[in-house]
């Protein structure tokens, strides 16, 4: 039994929160405060936690960072729309994912499954060194791609951007996070490589690269790679 | 029957006065004919009396010279305590302005009116302390010798040989609600000044005695009994015109009185008030700046000043003209001014030069027709020289520190010149002699003379015309090196040179002075001109600041601020930065009080003269606006009357544009007040019915499941449920409109512009809204550039064009994109019904729809939200018919900046293969 920690200020949607999460099984513990959260983490010790960013008394990017001073739990963070800054700072600061205000329960328990999954399993993801969606196969072992079992041939660039965005799986990667890791650390204002990339990366694996099926844009975030089809 | 209403607007003027007067305090003079007639005793009296009878009545300040009688009066009064200045190591005791504001009695005792305070006090006069009292609202009881009044001071003069410098300006006089004359016959007082009763001075005794002789003591009575019967017969006229009693016309009489430099001017002065008060005329006082005049020293310039300003405190209105003709000129303006009589002093020139040379005043006199002209004798002693105390009294009165005369460098320069011209005229005609007349030579010398007068004027044009005929009878006439002159017809030679020297040199003078006048006239008006037109074009207070410091700089060569009050009505320095012409160090404490009583003060002025600059207040049409203060380099600039008239101007038209701005901005607030009030209006109706059909929906499904019992199937329950979501999901598509909106309209969104394929902000849309694939095509060009652009709101358009296009239309729909010159233009089509004709510009304002009655929902933002977005990108947007049906939205992004460069990167095996 999964337990999750939800820090949320508004009465109702951590009513609908844990009528939603307790049908799933999950053992639901609450707080209203920032503080009562960071108190109820570090005793019930829950396997995920589920954060609002508009709290009253500490601002939840502060959350994040705080937590993220002595535990890797998961944390899905909520925020409202146009709070695009505070999304990427949460995701920055070191949080696994987000959601924005409203949502659907189907949408918060794919997040949370993925946050898990990740939590369980790392890197691992593909343990056979294959990891495909829709007709796309990575043979992450050899380095090779395939469209329809036609083999692909990605720049060194693409291949690794591709390869960090299948290792967050399901997971949003911010923009910063991409650059950085991909370009290094003084690359991360040069948003627009990665949008070139990311294009080219379209074209050679997307069906339609204006309908795209798993290489996803959050805008003004980051990417998202789908392991599920869209 | 004749029309015996009182005049409407005399009426009101008379409730503006009664109304400006409540709240202010009322003046009572004690007036006597001479010291010792009692007055101090009759006000104290008063003064017990009103306390008597329950007034807060106080003594501030009072002179009982010893006298046991009046100290008596003082028993069981309160009485301010004085206060005590050092002055230059003279420790002064003076009425202690402050105290008494702060006390606030009711009613206040202040002896002797005339008083002069000694300097480190607030005010110079007493008189200016006992109008702040009454504007504080507290009355005041004071007393006053008829010699001190200023328009009877020089009669005064003229009947004792004892001229007072104290005076009080008539307007404190006519303006006091109660005159009481304290009267005395001449004989009772001379008993009382032979029984001590009179208080004298020690060192004046002799003066005194010459002041109380029986003669002089009838007069002043007379003087003091006349003075008192014009009020009462003011009064009279007072009361007759407020109850339509008129059987007297007005008598229409205009009065001008032309002063010049001399000490008759203050004379004139006073005669002319005496005139048009009797007449009971508006009156003028003239000063025509002659090129002549403008040659006077400074310090009969000062005189003229003061004469005018003694005019103006009189009552009058003063003008400075200026022109070559000094009587044109006062014809001129005694026309234009309808001016019934004209007074000047009498001519100065007499005999044959006032035969020759004809006068000012018999040119007017013979000039002037259907206009009295009335002369005033001189004073005897005024016919040789000023007295220097004459114009140490217009400095003081003028608080100008006197400054001393210097040769410049520059006149230094002229008469070398001249000296030079001499010795070259010299030289050549000395070479010249041999071969020419005399008669002939002697033209070289004119010569010389004639460019000195032109180029250096008329010192050294006299000079180099007494060298000329000095060299001339030294080098050229026989007997050489000697002033024996043979020929006797060469002194005609000399005396003509002299003449055409001084005429010439007069001339040119004259030419050059007008020249001057003009171009300093032009240089006023092209400032006015520059300063109207950058005030018309300021559009902030700041502006107009800058603009008024920067020409009252320039003009009048010193530093000034303009402070405003603060909401508190304080004064405080401005926050500003200030510019090169800024004063900076205002005293804030005297601009305070300028401000609190719209009165000039500081330097020059009869308040706080001790302070640096010059105060003045800005009044506005209906507020006080502030205060300008101003540091001159030379009180001169500021206090000559037509620079005065000047920066009246400069002043009246900052207060103009500042008015005029703040009511722009008053304006503009109401009509985005008003604006914003039928936006709230509109949107609270739109979402009104926008908000409450979903929620409708949403609390009857809601219910339907709450209160179920078991007996919903499955179905109707996720039927149910189905629109629950669905609804819940419109009313957020509305209130991100609404709240996008907002903030759209409130500036509050930065746009976060980032380089952009289009391509990746399509797909992003495509992707969240999950349309149907056979919807939508999309057809980009290879190679279309990135466009700068916030992904998060050109998503938000396309979602809301998309979102219509759904909405309106069920054909299908084609995204599309291309360049075009310097912008990209993004199209979304539709095969629907179109954009109805004439309507195209309407649907993107707020809360209008294609179809008013239409079933879609939506507050009409969407459209709206689209423009305030493409608008903020630089760009545009714009609906219109599509050729084969079905309408179109184009909207532009701007490509004018060049998408940052990528490096290609390396790829080996790409370079293997």
């Amino acid at each position: 039994m999964p337990a999750v920690v939800i820090i949320e200020d508004d009465a109702q949607i951590r009513r609908f929160l844990r009528t939603a999460l307790g049908a799933q099984g999950f053992r639901i513990h609450e707080a209203a405060s920032g503080q009562q959260g960071l108190v109820e983490t570090a005793t019930r010790k829950p396997d995920i936690l589920i954060l609002d960013l508009g709290l009253p008394d500490i601002d939840g990017v502060q959350v994040v960072r705080e937590l993220r001073a002595w535990t890797t739990l998961p944390i899905i963070v909520l925020s409202a729309r146009s709070q695009e800054d505070d999304k990427i700072a949460a995701l920055d600061a070191g949080a696994d994912d987000y959601l924005t205000k409203p949502f659907g329960v189907g949408e918060l328990i794919a997040r949370i499954q993925v946050a898990l999954r990740h939590r369980s399993a790392g890197v691992k993801d593909g343990a056979d060194g294959i990891f495909s969606v829709a007709d796309v196969k990575i043979d992450l072992g050899r380095r090779q791609v395939f469209v329809a079992d036609c083999e692909v041939h990605l720049t060194p660039i693409e291949y690794r951007l591709l390869a960090l965005l299948i290792q967050h799986a399901g997971r949003v990667v911010t923009h910063r996070q991409l650059l950085k890791e991909v370009w290094g650390p003084s690359y991360v204002e040069n948003s627009h490589y990665l949008r070139v990339y990311m294009g080219a990366l379209r074209h050679k694996l997307e069906a339609d690269p204006t309908r795209p099926r798993f290489l996803l844009t959050e805008a003004g975030v980051g990417y998202r790679l789908s392991p599920d089809e869209k | 029957m004749t029309d015996e209403r009182p005049d409407p607007d005399v009426l009101l003027a008379r409730v503006q006065r009664d109304e400006a007067r409540h709240g202010h305090g009322r003046l009572k003079i004690f007036l006597g004919a001479a010291a010792g007639v009692g007055k101090t005793y009759a006000m104290l009296s008063a003064l017990r009396e009103k306390r008597a009878g329950g007034t807060d009545a106080i003594v501030g300040v009072t002179e009982t010279h010893g006298r046991s009688d009046t100290a008596a009066l003082l028993d069981g009064l309160e009485a301010l305590a004085l206060r005590s200045i050092v002055y230059r190591g003279v420790q002064v005791r003076e009425f202690d302005l402050d105290a008494a504001l702060a006390r606030r009695p009711q009613l206040i005792a202040m002896d002797e009116l005339a008083h002069t305070n000694a300097t480190g006090s607030r005010h110079r006069k007493r008189w200016n302390d006992v109008q702040e009292l009454l504007d504080a609202g507290i009355d005041v009881y004071t007393t006053l010798n008829v010699q001190h009044l200023e328009s009877l001071n020089d009669v005064v003069g003229g009947i004792t040989g004892v001229r007072v410098s104290e005076t009080v300006p008539d307007s404190i006089f006519d303006a006091a609600d109660e005159v009481e004359l304290v009267d005395l016959p001449p004989d009772e007082l001379l008993t009382r000044l032979h029984e001590g009763k009179v208080y004298v001075p020690a060192q004046a005794q002799h003066a005194v005695d010459n002041f109380f002789r029986k003669g002089n003591l009838i007069a002043l009575r007379e003087l003091a009994l006349r003075r008192t019967a014009e009020r009462v017969d003011a009064q009279m006229r007072d009361y007759r015109d407020g109850h339509a009693i008129r059987d007297v016309w007005p008598s229409g009489e205009r009065v001008l009185v032309c002063i010049g430099s001399g000490p008759t001017s203050e004379r004139l002065v006073r005669a002319g008030r005496r005139l048009a008060v009797t007449l009971h005329a508006e009156w003028i006082v003239a000063y025509v700046e002659t090129p002549a005049l403008q040659r006077l020293s400074p310090q009969r310039r000062d005189a003229v000043m003061a004469s005018l300003r003694l005019a103006e405190e009189l009552g009058a209105t003063t003008v400075t003209l200026s022109g070559p003709d000094m009587s044109a000129e006062i014809l001129a303006l005694a026309r234009a001014q309808n001016v019934t009589r004209i007074m000047l002093g009498k001519p100065r020139r007499s005999g044959w030069r006032r035969w020759l040379l004809g006068s000012v005043v018999d040119t007017i006199v013979r000039q002037a027709h259907g206009i009295d002209v009335h002369l005033l004798s001189a004073e005897p002693r005024a016919q040789s020289a000023i007295p220097e105390t004459y114009f140490d009294r217009s400095r003081l009165y003028l608080g100008i520190r006197p400054e001393r005369r210097r040769i410049t460098a520059q006149q230094r320069r002229a008469y070398l010149w001249s000296i030079a011209v001499t010795a070259a005229c010299t030289l050549v005609a000395t070479v010249m002699a041999g071969h020419f007349d005399l008669s002939n030579v002697v033209m070289i010398y004119l010569l010389g003379v004639v460019y000195v007068a032109a180029r250096h004027g008329r010192g050294p044009a006299l000079l180099a015309s007494v060298l000329s005929v000095v060299a001339f009878d030294l080098f050229l006439v026989p007997p050489y090196f000697n002033f024996a002159v043979s020929d006797t017809q060469f002194l005609i030679t000399f005396g003509v040179m002299l003449v055409v020297a001084l005429v010439i040199s007069g001339l040119t003078a004259n030419v050059r002075s007008q020249a001057k006048v003009a171009s300093h006239r032009e240089r006023r008006t092209r400032v006015l001109y520059d300063l109207s037109r950058e005030l018309a074009a300021a559009r902030t207070e700041q502006d107009i600041v800058k603009a008024v410091v920067r020409h009252i700089g320039g003009e009048f060569e010193g530093q000034s601020a303009v402070l405003f009050p603060d909401s508190a009505g304080k004064i405080s320095y401005p926050t500003e930065d200030g510019i090169q012409y800024s004063f900076h160090g205002a005293d804030l404490g005297v601009a305070q009080w300028v401000f609190d009583h719209t009165r000039i003060a500081g330097n020059g002025t009869d308040t706080l003269p001790g302070a640096d600059g010059v105060y003045l207040p800005l009044v506005g049409s209906s507020e006080k606006i502030g205060v300008l203060a101003l540091l001159p380099v030379n009180l001169r600039r500021v206090f000559l009357p037509e620079q005065q008239r000047l920066l009246d101007t400069f002043m009246t038209q900052a207060v103009q544009a500042i008015e005029r701005v703040r009511l722009a901005e008053q304006a503009r607030v109401a009509q985005v007040a008003a604006e914003t009030e039928r936006l709230r209006n509109s949107l609270l109706s739109a979402i009104s019915h926008d908000l409450r059909t979903p929620l409708a929906t949403i609390v009857g499904a809601s219910s339907s499941l709450v209160e179920e019992s078991g007996h919903l199937d499955p179905k109707a329950r996720r039927e149910l449920s189905h629109s629950i979501y669905d609804e819940a999901r419109r009313m957020t598509r509305l209130a991100n409109n609404i709240l996008d909106m907002a903030r759209l309209d409130a500036g509050a969104v930065k746009l976060n512009l980032q380089w952009y394929p289009v391509e990746e902000i399509i797909g992003g849309v495509l992707t969240r809204l999950q349309l149907d694939r056979h919807l939508v095509n999309v057809s980009l060009p290879e190679n279309l550039p990135m466009a700068l652009l916030d992904a998060v709101l050109i998503e938000q358009v396309l979602e809301n064009l998309l979102d219509n296009a759904v909405k309106y239309a069920a054909a299908p729909i084609d995204i599309s994109a291309r360049v075009q010159e310097n912008v990209m233009i993004i199209t979304v089509a539709d095969r629907g019904p179109g954009v109805p004709k004439g309507n195209e510009k309407r649907l993107f304002e707020k809360f209008e729809r294609a179809n008013m009655e239409g079933v879609h929902g939506g507050a009409g933002l969407g459209l709206t939200i689209c423009r305030a977005i493409v608008v903020a990108h630089g760009g545009r947007i714009w609906a219109e018919q599509r050729a084969d049906g079905g309408a179109a939205f184009h909207f532009t992004l701007p490509l004018e900046k060049t998408p940052p460069a990528i490096e290609p990167e390396y790829d080996p095996d790409a370079a293997a293969a």
